[in-house]
């Protein structure tokens, strides 16, 4: 291995260095500075005498003397199933002072593209427990589900409580086929100590440890080693997947930190940005890390990603989670105003989506009755929210009895629906059951979305039948 | 894409010089723009893009970790071309028509590996061939020579290739064959077999394009009843994420009256193509029973899987469908989507340093777009028979705004418009085509068919339908302000008949295995149904009845389960004659 101490130009997080011989693209470099400390970095773009290298820890401390090593390979992430249990730092090494970790292979973490071909189409519903989710917009095993917040919302509470309460409904019934367990993966990119300290106390609390990996870069860890540490999140993953046949559950948090962090990179290029200074590429990038969930032909695990992100300015058009709604399958909404009014968890379900919903539930999934409650849920709030706005103008003696039940509706939806708490655990029945009663509180005929049987069977015809009340009035 | 061969002596082969992403820079490598290279010592698949001096740069289709300076780069000396031939349907390619169900077999792992190719048709599988010319017969470019069962649904042409000089038929036998093998000999010594190849970039040459007078019915009621698009026209698809362009896509591929789809997945998500591969051979083709596969050739390029073989997936997927159109077929092209296409124009483009122009867009762009667009059309083709190519694209609006370039320049060349509306997404209105804003510029010269095939005042029923939806825009700006009672009866009367027109006729539930698919007919009873309360309805009005008592009758709201009745025909008639009755009885 030949070292180097050509270094001509050292910019922001890059480093440009004179070389002689034939580096590869994306190859994994040493640089060694005078005072001996070693700095890992990869290169950006190779030519035949200058390379161009981003430096994950930052250059400070770099100066034209400092050495570099090519090691001749592009980066690689140690897997085991040791590292359940185990707390790393954002490149992948252990921070808690555990035993050496003696890996049973070591992946590369630029992932292969899984050819289409050789998906298995996800559709095993996951109970989070979740009413707002499961009931309205349901999650099932191998989705890309991420939760669009903004600053100050209660994004990672929700994250948590589905991490805990997450289950296949079948394997609590003991009768699961594959015998797959279930992991959970947790890569936090610049989030500050605090938020990590929650994470970590409600992961020691619930004994949610021993079956998770988490990898740790911090706000005050350097910002480029954000650009590996979801790629090393997911190697992990796919290894325990497919490979040690795990039902792994990956929540990333949070995304704004690591698209900062890409544009920060590419300003240092002096690339043509694209939309408000994010790189150009930001759409394929992002697309490299979340389409390595999934499902594989033949293999028992699988890989789930709740991707969290934070809005600038709760403002969805904003590129960032625009470009991950584009690609993610569905997006659950924490809603500012919701939070104010105390609900927990804060989820406005009208603009959350879950686009693999229609074929996770149903007869043998869930319910028969389930995608007709859903639907007709979804359009009395609407309806409901609606009416809201007009109840602000004419007040309520102006309108019709239909459109009072509609707005009691919305009201009660909020308050026995949504407002469950962050530690409440409902299974599906329950969440359906609950559902029937709202819906119980607008006339039968206005249920033009549900097959007759189903109104038939589960509409309450009596007050006294419900186990809600008309919560609003 | 098949390896060509690289014995010629005017193709040099050169060495990468630098290497950047998809993009790498090879010195002293003697070839044209376009012409197919292998890269590095892996022998990635790429394609010349500029060639300056004696550095030529190209894009790779592959990953390109790893490839380093001073690696070789082979030259093909032939530019980026599809294998066409029998085999086509019924198979799932990638950007560059490598099949992915060989790969996996080939590269034993799920993953995409690189610097594994293999030919778009198997060059192997034998094919039944039944000639249709005998010796002594002159045939010229694009005569269709014989026929081979292609799939249970269609019948493949074998032609004389476009760039053949043609002449009499020598020798033409029936048998079984593989695509590499002569099957008619002409005199001139040219030889014809089932296999042709054809640059990507460059559309198929034909007689003439004709004027499209036969609507593509996609069995959506919206769509077919508001804002057609024809057989041989255009279209977009337009929405922020979670509006429902993959869904509408979809039930285009699955209900259109085509008769090839080629379904091209460019830059997005891997499920929903999984979702494609698993729910298409179980499917039947509305048409005749077959599995839909049996008609549908899919071109997935994922969002992760490399970018430059997403620049080139659109291109592999039209010529796929000119070449079906050559045989006289209809084909509808789906693409989903041209703003992913567009994204990688932008990224290369990028990379090379060009000049950009509009949100980082090359200026190339609106020219790229209008390029696509016009390979589509209704054609007469060099053999006499007639085919269509419908291109149907979505766009993905960054944060759904229609002003960005990629959506304004695709509307200036598209002659339908479906505008996909985040809103009525999330009050669940599926599909969620904003009616307002969309429109058809083939409304006008598609009628007469539907006069001719379905009703003969489909065109005024329409214009109806249109107007009460007008209507109901101006008088909700006012429900807004003062609330729905202080309407005057009559235009109570017409939200109440436009809310059926919203819910029972434009809504229409894409999971249900009925409502799915609405033939025209339906279509057409559905919106007379609704037409019959209005008339009755405003009747009853006139004769004193309070709108109250009109809006309550308890026949109306069963206009909603039109859409599930399977009998259709019956449930109408009797509906129709309960409402007229119910109303009548109230004066």
């Amino acid at each position: 291995m030949k070292e180097y101490q050509t270094i001509t130009e050292i910019s922001g997080p890059l480093v440009y260095a004179e070389v002689d011989e034939a580096i590869g693209y994306d190859e994994i470099v040493e640089i060694e500075t005078a005072q001996g400390k070693t700095l890992r970095g990869q290169v950006l773009e190779s030519s035949e005498d200058v390379v161009a290298i981003q430096v994950f820890e930052g250059t400070s401390g770099i100066d034209r003397d400092a050495s570099v090593r090519f090691l001749g390979e592009t980066m690689k992430m140690p897997v085991t199933e040791d590292l359940l249990g185990r707390v790393l730092d954002g490149s992948g090494r252990p921070i808690d002072d555990g035993p050496e970790i003696v890996p049973e292979e070591r992946q590369d973490i630029v992932g292969a593209a899984i050819n289409p071909y050789s998906r298995e189409y996800p559709e095993e519903f996951i109970e989070t427990g979740v009413s707002a989710i499961d009931g309205m917009n349901t999650l099932v095993r191998g989705q890309k589900l991420p939760i669009f917040s903004s600053s100050g919302q209660p994004h990672s509470e929700l994250a948590m409580q589905i991490a805990r309460q997450a289950s296949v409904p079948e394997e609590e019934e003991g009768d699961d086929e594959d015998g797959s367990e279930f992991a959970v993966i947790f890569g936090a990119m610049g989030i500050t100590q605090e938020e990590a300290n929650e994470f970590m106390e409600d992961f020691e609390r619930t004994g949610a440890l021993e079956r998770s990996v988490v990898f740790m870069n911090l706000a005050d860890d350097p910002a480029v080693e954000r650009t590996v540490t979801p790629r090393m999140v997911l190697t992990t993953a796919e290894y325990l997947a497919f490979e040690k046949d795990y039902h792994v559950l990956v929540i990333l948090t949070d995304m704004t930190n690591y698209c900062e962090a890409l544009r920060e990179i590419g300003a240092a290029r002096e690339e043509v940005p694209g939309r408000r200074g994010y790189p150009g590429y930001m759409y394929t990038d992002l697309a490299q890390l979340y389409e390595r969930a999934g499902r594989i032909k033949g293999r028992d695990g699988s890989v789930t990603q709740i991707p969290i992100l934070t809005m600038p300015g709760d403002d969805d058009t904003h590129p960032i989670p625009d470009l991950t709604g584009y690609i993610t399958e569905g997006q659950i909404y924490v809603d500012p105003d919701l939070n104010s009014q105390g609900l927990q968890p804060p989820i406005n379900v009208l603009p959350s989506l879950s686009r693999l919903m229609d074929d996770g539930i149903g007869e043998g999934l869930t319910r028969a009755d389930h995608a007709d409650v859903k639907d007709q849920m979804f359009a009395a709030y609407a309806e409901g929210e609606d009416l809201r706005d007009l109840v602000n103008i004419v007040g309520r003696e102006a309108l019709s009895e239909l459109d009072n039940k509609y707005l009691d509706f919305a009201d009660a939806f909020e308050s026995e629906f949504i407002d469950q708490g962050f530690e409440t655990n409902r299974d599906i029945d329950e969440t359906l059951s609950i559902g029937w009663d709202l819906l119980s509180m607008l006339p039968k005929d206005a249920l033009n979305r549900i097959d007759e049987e189903f109104i038939e069977e589960h509409y309450r015809e009596d007050d006294s039948e419900r186990e809600v009340l008309e919560a609003a009035d | 894409m098949s390896k060509a061969d690289t014995t010629d002596a005017e193709t040099d082969n050169g060495v990468i010089q630098s290497v950047s992403g998809p993009v790498v820079t090879a010195r002293d490598l003697n070839a044209r723009m376009n012409d197919v290279v292998y890269v590095g010592d892996e022998g990635l698949m790429g394609e010349v893009i500029e060639i300056e001096g004696d550095l030529t740069t190209v894009q790779v289709y592959e990953e390109t970790s790893g490839v380093g300076p001073g690696e070789p780069v082979e030259n093909t000396g032939e530019p980026l071309s599809v294998d066409l031939g029998p085999g086509m349907l019924d198979a799932i390619y990638d950007g560059v028509q490598r099949p992915l169900d060989v790969l996996e077999g080939k590269m034993g792992s799920p993953y995409l590996d690189r610097g594994v190719d293999a030919p778009g048709i198997d060059l192997e599988e034998e094919w039944a061939f039944e000639p249709e010319v005998e010796a002594g017969d002159v045939v010229e470019p694009g005569d269709i020579v014989g026929v081979v069962e292609e799939t249970v649904t269609i019948d493949h042409k074998v032609m004389v290739p476009p760039d053949y000089e043609g002449g009499e038929v020598v020798a033409a036998e029936a048998g079984s064959f593989d695509v590499t093998e002569t099957v008619v000999e002409l005199d001139n010594g040219e030889e014809v077999s089932m296999h042709q190849e054809w640059p990507v970039r460059e559309a198929r040459p034909a007689n003439d394009k004709k004027t499209p007078r036969t609507p593509l019915v996609s069995g959506q009621r919206i769509l077919d009843g508001l804002f057609p698009i024809a057989k041989g026209g255009t279209a977009a698809i337009p929405g922020p994420f979670g509006s429902g362009k993959t869904v509408t896509q979809h039930q285009l591929a699955k209900y259109a009256d085509a008769d090839i789809i080629v379904y091209v997945g460019c830059g997005e998500r891997g499920n929903e193509m999984t979702e494609v591969i698993e729910d298409f051979p179980e499917l039947e083709d509305p048409a005749n029973g077959n599995p839909l596969m049996a008609r549908t050739s899919l071109i997935a390029n994922t969002s992760n899987m490399p970018v430059a073989a997403r620049e080139s997936c659109i291109y592999t997927g039209i010529t796929i469908a000119e070449y079906y159109r050559d045989m006289g077929y209809d084909v509808a092209l789906m693409a989903d989507s041209t703003s992913r296409w567009a994204e990688a124009m932008r990224e290369i483009s990028s990379r090379l340093e060009e000049m950009p122009g509009e949100e980082g867009y090359p200026a190339y762009l609106a020219a790229r777009l209008a390029q696509f667009y016009e390979r589509a059309g209704y054609f007469e083709n060099i053999n006499g028979t007639e085919g269509s190519v419908s291109a149907i694209g979505a766009v993905s609006p960054p944060g759904g705004d229609f002003s960005e370039p990629v959506t304004q320049n695709t509307l200036r060349i598209v002659k339908t418009f479906w505008a996909l509306d985040a809103d009525l997404a999330e009050r669940r209105h599926f599909p969620s085509i904003n009616w307002n804003e969309s429109y058809s510029l083939y409304k006008d010269q598609l009628d007469p068919w539907f006069e001719d095939e379905v009703a003969d005042d489909w065109a005024e029923r329409r214009q109806w339908a249109v107007d009460v939806l007008d209507e109901e825009t101006e008088l909700q700006e006012i429900v807004q302000l003062v609330g729905k009672d202080a309407l005057p009866d009559d235009q109570q009367l017409t939200l109440e008949v436009a809310r059926y027109l919203r819910e029972a006729y434009l809504q229409q539930n894409a999971f249900h295995p009925v409502d799915t698919f609405c033939p025209p007919e339906k279509t057409y009873l559905m919106l007379t149904t609704i037409q019959t309360f209005n008339d009755e309805a405003f009747d009853a009005l006139d004769a004193g009845v309070p709108v109250e008592e009109i809006i309550d009758i308890e026949s109306a709201p069963q206009i909603n389960r039109i859409g599930v009745q399977e009998d259709y025909e019956e449930y109408v008639e009797d509906l129709k004659a309960e409402i007229t009755e119910e109303l009548r009885s109230l004066y």
